[in-house]
């Protein structure tokens, strides 16, 4: 699998990540996978995968919202009253949610469309709000971002692994480019695409097999 | 103090000002692009039921089409733009108050001599709206083409009527029966559609936005026969 390599934090202090810090980024794209291990985001996983680039948008869209809702949250952690704190992180949410969706409207509104209600649906992501509370809440807002950054370069991979082969073998292409040639869909060759592939229940069984196979090199085991 | 009711008012009231500020600067500086993005799907949209789908073909828009705006009487309207017209709009209002007055834009494409009318339509479906847009021959009766798209219709059911499944029944299908009276072109479940030149199959599971589509070809095509009768007259 290819691994998604984050790009070195321009605003740190510190010349180089710390071992702690890289292993904010590092941790979620394999042990702490937040699709693979923990399971979640699976909705989006299987809805947007049918083609690389509405993908590969979704990602950094996801990455976008991750990242900076981890960076508000954690810089008002110690403001916000405990009893109204999930509304709160809704609302910061929301709010980066529909500006991504906005912004996509504007400048990729091809693929604004073909996301349609799924940019919304950010929202509900278990991602986006498992990580504002189980790390923004008590981190700094540098450690939030990266630890943000590595959660969704963790969904990135995985999706795009996922669109990737959906793509390839539900429609012949990559990114929108034919990768099968034409000529094999003639009669005496007789390829066929993979209509399974183009159908949700497709993407059920690739990412099945995504967490079969790490959770096998991990060595992962579900606690009892 | 952090957990003090009038902290925890305090708080949520200067979030959500917030925010709220946040959003609407910036659906005020991104709006001129969505715009643009919507015109050019509506010209293309437009465009793509004569055929003329190639993206050059896009750039010379005003070439091929000639809009006018024409009113319950079948006459043309001076000085509206038939870009300004929002339809969808314009039936809610009517729906509330009958005596409003509906005005439908017209987009002409001349090639070879021959007419092409495009109908713009908007009715509801299941969720939202849904519009589309159909190419009638000069005749005042042949279906050339037909293309349909949706807010928010259930995907792989009511969301399947902007398919070429669905939209491409409607190639040859008549809105006038033998004797020349209007009868539309109907969705319907009933077996044998593609023998009668009036019926198209509608969508498994999507009954409610397949009936919006019939009633919204019904209703906007009948609005649009009295003018193109009296052109045909002339």
């Amino acid at each position: 699998m290819s691994v998604v390599t984050a790009p070195a934090p321009v605003k740190d202090s510190k010349p180089l990540l710390s071992k702690k810090d890289r292993k904010l980024v590092t941790d979620p794209l394999s042990d702490s996978n937040p699709i693979t291990i923990q399971v979640l985001g699976i909705c989006s996983a299987l809805a947007v995968t049918t083609q690389m680039k509405p993908t590969l948008v979704m990602a950094i869209s996801v990455t976008a919202v991750v990242v900076f809702s981890n960076m508000l949250i954690s810089m008002i952690r110690n403001l916000i009253p405990s009893r109204i704190r999930i509304i709160v992180q809704l609302a910061i949410v929301s709010l980066l949610v529909i500006l991504v969706d906005e912004i996509l409207k504007a400048f990729v509104y091809d693929v604004s469309k073909q996301l349609s209600v799924f940019v919304g649906l950010i929202i509900t992501n278990c991602i986006v709000m498992g990580r504002l509370e189980a790390f923004a809440m008590g981190n700094k807002p540098g450690p939030s971002m990266l630890d943000g950054l590595g959660n969704s370069a963790g969904y990135a991979w995985v999706i795009l692994a996922v669109s990737f082969i959906r793509e390839l073998f539900g429609s012949g292409k990559l990114f929108g480019f034919r990768v099968i040639p034409e000529a094999w869909y003639a009669p005496e060759i007789g390829y066929v695409n993979n209509g399974l592939m183009m159908i949700p229940a497709g993407a059920l069984f690739i990412v099945a097999t995504i967490i079969w196979i790490q959770r096998s090199i991990n060595n992962y085991t579900e606690e009892a | 103090m952090l957990n003090s009711n009038t902290y925890v008012f305090g708080f949520a009231f200067a979030v959500t000002v917030l925010v709220a500020l946040m959003l609407s600067g910036a659906a005020t500086v991104l709006k001129p692009f969505q715009e643009q993005n919507f015109l050019k799907e509506k010209q293309e949209n437009i465009l793509s039921v004569v055929g003329k789908v190639a993206p050059e073909d896009y750039k010379k828009f005003d070439q091929y089409i000639k809009s006018v705006v024409i009113d319950e009487q079948g006459n043309e309207v001076e000085n509206v733009k038939a870009f300004d017209i929002n339809l969808a709009y314009d039936k809610k209002l009517k729906s509330k108050n009958p005596s409003h007055k509906l005005r439908y834009p017209l987009y002409i494409f001349e090639e070879g001599g021959k007419k092409t009318y495009i109908l713009q339509l908007a009715g509801v479906g299941l969720w939202g709206p849904v519009w589309g847009y159909l190419a009638l021959d000069e005749d005042g009766n042949t279906v050339k083409k037909a293309v349909f798209d949706h807010k928010g219709e259930t995907p792989g059911l009511g969301a399947e009527i902007n398919t070429d499944g669905f939209e491409g029944q409607f190639a040859n299908r008549k809105i006038l029966d033998e004797s020349g009276s209007f009868v539309s072109v109907q969705v319907t479940k009933e077996a044998k559609a593609d023998d009668d030149p009036h019926k198209v199959d509608a969508i498994s599971g999507g009954t409610i936005t397949s009936t919006g589509v019939s009633n919204m070809l019904r209703e906007d095509i009948q609005f649009y026969l009295t003018y193109i009768n009296k052109s045909k007259k002339v």
